[in-house]
């Protein structure tokens, strides 16, 4: 209990300084840590020859998104699937299938990091460092520079005609990956490297076993590991460098590590609630915004916490009663396992030191939830994005229930907006529960390990995994599929692009509508009612929508199983 | 600020048999599909009919398929007959405005100056007609010759004559007025089905109806939700059947029905007709529903003073003596001067006279006097009595110059007098016997009775108001402080206006104002809201987006509160419908698996009956509360002067709490009436 407080509080203590920090690094006045910057960046802007002092609009922006993503994305994909002929592969590992190729390149590419292979076996040294840790720094940079895009569009009154356009990607995203994601993830690397994660270009070591009747040789890969988690935690990626991810000892070794990993978990998403609540002036909003998802985070993680203390229930008769030690790490226990459990998936991180397949069933459920919400913390950038989303829904009903016109700070919210804002909402339940149904109804497709109802769990949790990108899955699913590959390429272009996008064509369009000074008679979208609507309005889209499929899942198991 | 003082005219009672036809045509495929919610229910209603048969062929549970299509079709009869009865009730008010019109016969201006009679629905728009005392007016126009007083009664219920003439800004005459004095010559404004009132039915009438903005975006969000919840039931079939549950059908209609918005989406259409319903009966006629629902959003009024704060005319307030003048001096000449004033200010001098003890006997003084009436030019008046002495009140500095054309000089503290009325925001009017001034009479304006608490109201609401007048800044600071108004513009002029009004528009907000004078035009035209009165000419008629047939420029503020109370109705309606999905899932999803898996029974917390009871419940509830809220969506939900953060609290604890709730008790005690029958 103290010590999941504990990296509660390490989180807020050092998000704050964080937050300030990130506030300056991208503000677009000329501060002193410029001049320290400029040295890496003006060099990086010359060779990418892109000018990035240009106003664009949120088309240009949201085009140079696209393009830069669907070039990375090629990339990898050849990468991935040529890595046998390239160098830097000690062991020879040769190359991944095509659409096993494509899911990966994808995956990566949309800050998921949804994993049908095992990373160390599958994986040159250059497929890792090269494609997978360059995705790891982008993705994130690019829904941290999304984000920052729309705060300064929508949130950051200004008369109209004075704005011309969001912001230019190539600063926004080079300024995040130089300013805030190389140093933090290197200052994380360093202090994984002192608890022992390997940091090497070494082919792997071969041990030869004590006891030779059960193997003769076990092959420890190694690699420039501690890098790549520092990454995979602070940039909501969640894919380690090992198939078991967090939970093996050579990524995630000692107690501190397991605290360091864990609170780097949400350190950004929490860091960007001040960062916001700085660059756009809106303290009292921000707090409210951040009240919503504290309390949504502690009651996943209460939920979680408590469910995994239960006994597992397929264990009744067979062991001592205790909580449930199934597919953790002793070293970790219970608590330890289900904070990071839930912490991951309010995130849309993905990665685990305990297997949630292996949860209770309320446990798994509420893991499930926090994907479906995703705006528990969120992604790097894209969970407030997620956020503001929910937010426009209840400007709509709460402007209305006040006796106004619906507005969103002040600017009218108009057929256009709201058509655009219910497809994003809308393709949450189109995705992830119409590909559930198909998979399930083509024969042969799910590939599931269990049969019923936890079969359907593990089909709807990879597919709410890749459209959440989150990453994180259900063991024990046979997704190394055509079908699987090209069903979860849907679900994650979709899934990071629409929700991503619409907000940041919605405050485009705003900027240029008139602005309603904010009065007694306008929304007050910073009060305690207002977020509690927000609040109510995340639960029932999200919740209501798949209440059903929950119900024939994870909530008929736990029933079944008694709790 | 309620309605019912607006509603002048009592509520007629409707004929039902017009209301359930009106339903029933509702029903034509062409007008469900402009409902995407109700749409669904219908084809839901469709296909568990066609179930009906089968399900009684298999010896199935076919009285329950029946049922449920029973429901449904109850329910979509339900939205299309609350839409039928705001219509008729809208329709059976513009009506009796209209009744007369057809019956009218017109006196037609040819070319050659002779005149022919014709009926009133052949004039066309730029037709002249006469119409003399005694006649009642064929069309809406704007008299071109002429100066009459009118019965207006028939449109604004107001029986008072009313005074009309051309060339002012009280120009305005509508059909079925009658002329009560002179005779006319007026241009018909409106071809035959384009008057004012032919356009306000048009907005009520449910087929030929536009949707309004805010109307349209919520009807995105409601489709939006609609498509949600059938992906959520479609997906269901494989799910349920790879974990080796079958479902039946009817029971996932009854799902989807219960899940789909169809509270708001069956009275939304409702919701807008009642709106220009609740602004006709306040006789206020909006050109389009945009304009009803923006009124909603204004965030500054431009108010006139005179007729919105003030009442129409002036009273004297006092006698202001000059130097060493008796008070009863002032008094005394300033009753003499006044005796045979007829105009309002004129008959207040000798009320207040009365009032403060005037010896009744001295107006024998002023028997076979002369009376000067007031003019433009001299902008004095007063009386020449028999014994010589010239009595005068009239404008201070008219005053002055008359006493000095006599030889006589002005009181030491005359300026001062004036000055302290002036800060007071009183006129003043100065009194003078021959050649010596006496005295001032203040005559100050009557502030409306409970207009402070109503501009208090405003303010809570976040509206600012700013009052327009072409009185001095003096006097208009004073009037404004008095009224409690947060701005005012003296010596206002329509460009002053205009300027005003672009100036609010550039910082964000709506604006409204009143107008009348074919000079108000484009600063009516630049306004969000802009309300002409019906007596003002033409070209204000034209340029505003709203009509006040009474001439009230005091409308305006019922006109905001019409706005908001629609866009509050829709907000409160769609919040509640959402938020009664929470108990309908804790009736279906058990009844729909827990026969398969009778541990699912738990999500029962209601314990009811059967899973056949459970679901009738559940869709009985969801059909009855269309029904049940009709007088919440033609009413409007309130909007009482409160702050917007007062509102959401408000509405999101009886609308959003309130619906979570009602529904769990609602469902509970129908299943057990329902369980008592089957």
């Amino acid at each position: 209990m103290h010590d999941m407080i504990a990296i509660y509080a390490i989180v807020a203590l050092l998000g704050v300084p964080l937050g300030i920090y990130i506030a300056r690094a991208l503000s677009t006045q000329p501060s002193r840590i410029d001049t320290l910057f400029r040295v890496i960046e003006t060099p990086i802007y010359r060779l990418a020859g892109v000018n990035s002092q240009s106003v664009m609009t949120w088309q240009v922006y949201a085009l140079a998104i696209l393009k830069l993503h669907v070039g990375l994305i090629l990339l990898a994909w050849l990468v991935f699937m040529c890595q046998g002929l390239l160098p830097l592969n000690p062991d020879g590992i040769p190359g991944m299938k095509w659409d096993t190729a494509l899911h990966t390149a994808v995956s990566f590419a949309t800050n998921t990091n949804q994993q049908h292979y095992s990373g160390q076996a599958q994986l040159s040294h250059l497929s890792q460092t090269f494609a997978i840790v360059t995705l790891q720094f982008l993705t994130p940079a690019t829904g941290l520079a999304v984000l920052v895009a729309i705060a300064r569009t929508l949130l950051v009154a200004r008369p109209v005609g004075t704005l011309t356009g969001v912001g230019n990607y190539y600063h926004d995203l080079t300024r995040t990956v130089v300013r805030v994601m190389l140093p933090l993830a290197a200052v994380v690397a360093l202090l994984l490297t002192s608890q022992g994660v390997p940091s090497s270009y070494q082919a792997a070591h071969q041990i030869e076993m004590l006891d030779s009747q059960v193997e003769e040789v076990q092959s420890i890969p190694l690699g420039p590991v501690a890098s790549m988690v520092a990454i995979k935690q602070l940039g909501t990626n969640g894919g380690g460098w090992y198939g078991p991810n967090s939970s093996v000892p050579l990524e995630n070794p000692t107690p501190l590590a397991n605290v360091i990993e864990t609170a780097s978990l949400t350190i950004i998403p929490f860091a960007l609630l001040i960062a916001i609540a700085l660059i756009s002036g809106r303290r009292r909003l921000m707090m409210g915004i951040g009240a919503v998802m504290l309390t949504f985070s502690l009651i996943s993680t209460s939920v979680v916490v408590s469910s995994e203390r239960m006994p597992n229930a397929a264990l009744a008769e067979l062991s001592q009663p205790g909580a449930n030690l199934e597919g953790k790490e002793l070293r970790f226990g219970t608590d330890l396992s289900a904070l990071w459990g839930s912490w991951t998936t309010q995130t849309s991180n993905g990665s685990v030191n305990a297997m949630h397949d292996s949860f209770n069933p309320m446990g798994g459920m509420m893991v499930l939830m926090d994907m479906f919400v995703n705006v528990t913390f969120g992604g790097v950038g894209v969970g407030l994005i997620g956020f503001f989303l929910y937010l426009m829904l209840a400007a709509f009903v709460g402007s209305l229930m006040v006796g106004r016109a619906p507005e969103l700070f002040g600017k009218p919210l108009e057929t256009r907006e709201m058509r655009w804002i219910s497809l994003a909402i809308l393709a949450q339940p189109l995705v992830i529960l119409g590909l559930s149904a198909l998979t399930v109804a083509i024969p042969g497709a799910a590939g599931t390990s269990n049969p019923g109802f936890h079969g359907l769990s593990q089909v709807l949790y990879e597919y709410t995994s890749a459209f959440a990108n989150n990453g994180s899955g259900f063991e024990g699913l046979g997704d190394d599929t055509t079908w699987w590959n090209l069903a979860c390429v849907i679900a994650l272009m979709v899934g990071r692009f629409l929700p991503m996008l619409v907000p940041l064509a919605v405050a485009g369009w705003l900027a240029a509508k008139r602005t309603a000074p904010a009065g007694r008679g306008t929304l007050p979208m910073d009060s305690p009612a207002f977020m509690g609507l927000t609040a109510g309005v995340i639960v029932i889209v999200n919740l209501l929508g798949f209440l059903p499929a929950l119900v024939l899942g994870p909530i008929a198991e736990a029933v079944t199983q008694g709790f | 600020m309620s309605h019912t003082e607006l509603a002048k005219q009592p509520r007629r009672s409707l004929p039902i048999s017009q209301v359930v036809a009106g339903a029933v045509k509702g029903l034509a495929p062409h007008q469900l599909a402009r409902n995407p919610v109700m749409a669904v229910v219908a084809i839901g209603t469709v296909v568990c009919f066609g179930l009906t048969p089968i399900a009684f062929a298999q010896g199935e549970n076919g009285g329950f398929a029946l049922a449920i299509a029973l429901l449904l079709l109850a329910t979509v009869l339900f939205a299309t007959g609350a839409e039928s009865l705001a219509e008729s009730r809208g329709k059976a008010h513009a009506g009796a405005l209209r009744k007369t019109k057809g019956e009218l016969k017109a006196a037609k201006l040819n070319a050659d100056g002779t005149t022919s009679n014709v009926t009133a629905d052949s004039l066309r728009k730029g037709d002249r007609v006469k119409v003399v005392a005694g006649e009642l007016i064929p069309a809406d126009g704007d008299i071109i010759k002429g100066a009459a007083s009118i019965n207006e009664s028939a449109v604004t219920g107001e029986s008072a004559p009313v005074l009309r003439e051309a060339g002012t800004d009280n120009s305005g005459v509508s059909a079925g007025t009658k002329v009560l004095s002179d005779h006319l010559i007026i241009e018909v404004s409106a071809n035959p089905g384009e008057s004012l009132l032919d356009r306000m039915i048009a907005l009520v009438e449910g087929a030929n109806r536009q949707k309004t903005p805010s109307e349209l975006a919520l009807s995105v969000l409601l489709a939006m939700l609609t498509l949600v919840f059938l992906i959520v039931v479609v997906t269901l079939v494989p799910m349920a059947a790879f974990v080796g549950v079958e479902t039946s059908t009817v029971m996932l209609v009854a799902l989807l029905v219960c899940l789909i918005p169809t509270t708001i989406g069956g009275l939304l259409p409702a919701i807008g007709i009642a709106g220009m319903e609740r602004a006709m009966r306040a006789n206020l006629v909006a050109k389009s529903g945009k304009a009803v629902e923006i009124a909603g959003s204004i965030d500054t009024l431009l108010l006139d003073k005179t007729g919105t704060i003030t009442l129409g005319d002036r009273r004297a307030t006092e006698f202001a003596p000059c130097q060493q003048v008796p008070r009863q001096r002032v008094r005394d000449v300033a009753f003499l001067a006044s005796l045979d004033d007829p105009t309002p200010e004129g008959r207040s001098i000798v009320a207040l006279a009365t009032e403060q003890g005037v010896d009744v006997q001295l107006s024998e003084e002023a028997d076979g006097a002369t009376f000067e009436a007031f003019s433009a030019e001299t902008r004095l008046s007063g009386v020449d009595l028999t014994n010589g002495k010239k009595l005068r009140k009239g404008a201070p500095n008219a005053i002055a110059e008359w006493v000095k054309a006599q030889g006589g000089d002005l009181p030491s503290d005359y300026e001062q007098v004036i000055a302290r009325i002036s800060r007071d925001g009183a006129t003043p009017i100065a009194v003078a016997e021959g050649k010596q001034i006496l005295g001032v009479v203040a005559l100050s304006d009557v502030i409306k009775s409970g207009i402070a608490e109503k501009f208090a109201e405003l303010r809570a609401m976040g509206i600012k108001t700013v009052m327009i007048t072409g009185d001095n800044p003096i006097t208009a600071s004073a009037i404004a402080a008095t009224a409690g108004v947060d701005d005012y513009i003296a010596e206002a002029t329509p460009e002053r206006k205009l300027a005003l009004i672009r100036e609010e528009q550039a910082s964000g907000r709506l604006v409204a104002m009143v107008g009348d004078g074919t000079n108000d035009a484009p600063a009516l035209a630049q306004a969000d809201l802009g309300l002409a009165m019906n007596s003002g000419t033409q070209a204000a008629r034209e340029a505003a987006n709203m009509v006040d047939l009474d001439s009230d420029p005091g409308k305006l503020i019922s006109a905001v509160e019409i706005g908001k109370q629609l866009l509050v109705t829709r907000g409160a309606l769609t919040t509640f419908s959402l938020a009664n999905d929470v108990a309908k899932y804790f009736v279906i999803l058990p009844a729909l698996f827990a026969a398969s898996f009778p541990a699912l029974g738990v999500l029962d917390v209601m314990n009811l009956h059967s899973p056949t009871t459970a679901v009738l419940a559940a869709v009985l509830f969801n059909a009855l509360i269309i029904p049940a809220l009709i007088p919440f969506a033609l009413r409007g939900v309130s909007v009482k002067a409160a702050s917007a953060t007062e509102l959401l609290r408000r509405n999101l604890l009886i609308y959003g709490l309130g619906g979570l709730l009602l529904p769990f008790p609602a469902i509970k005690l129908l299943d057990m009436l329902i369980a008592l029958f089957i």
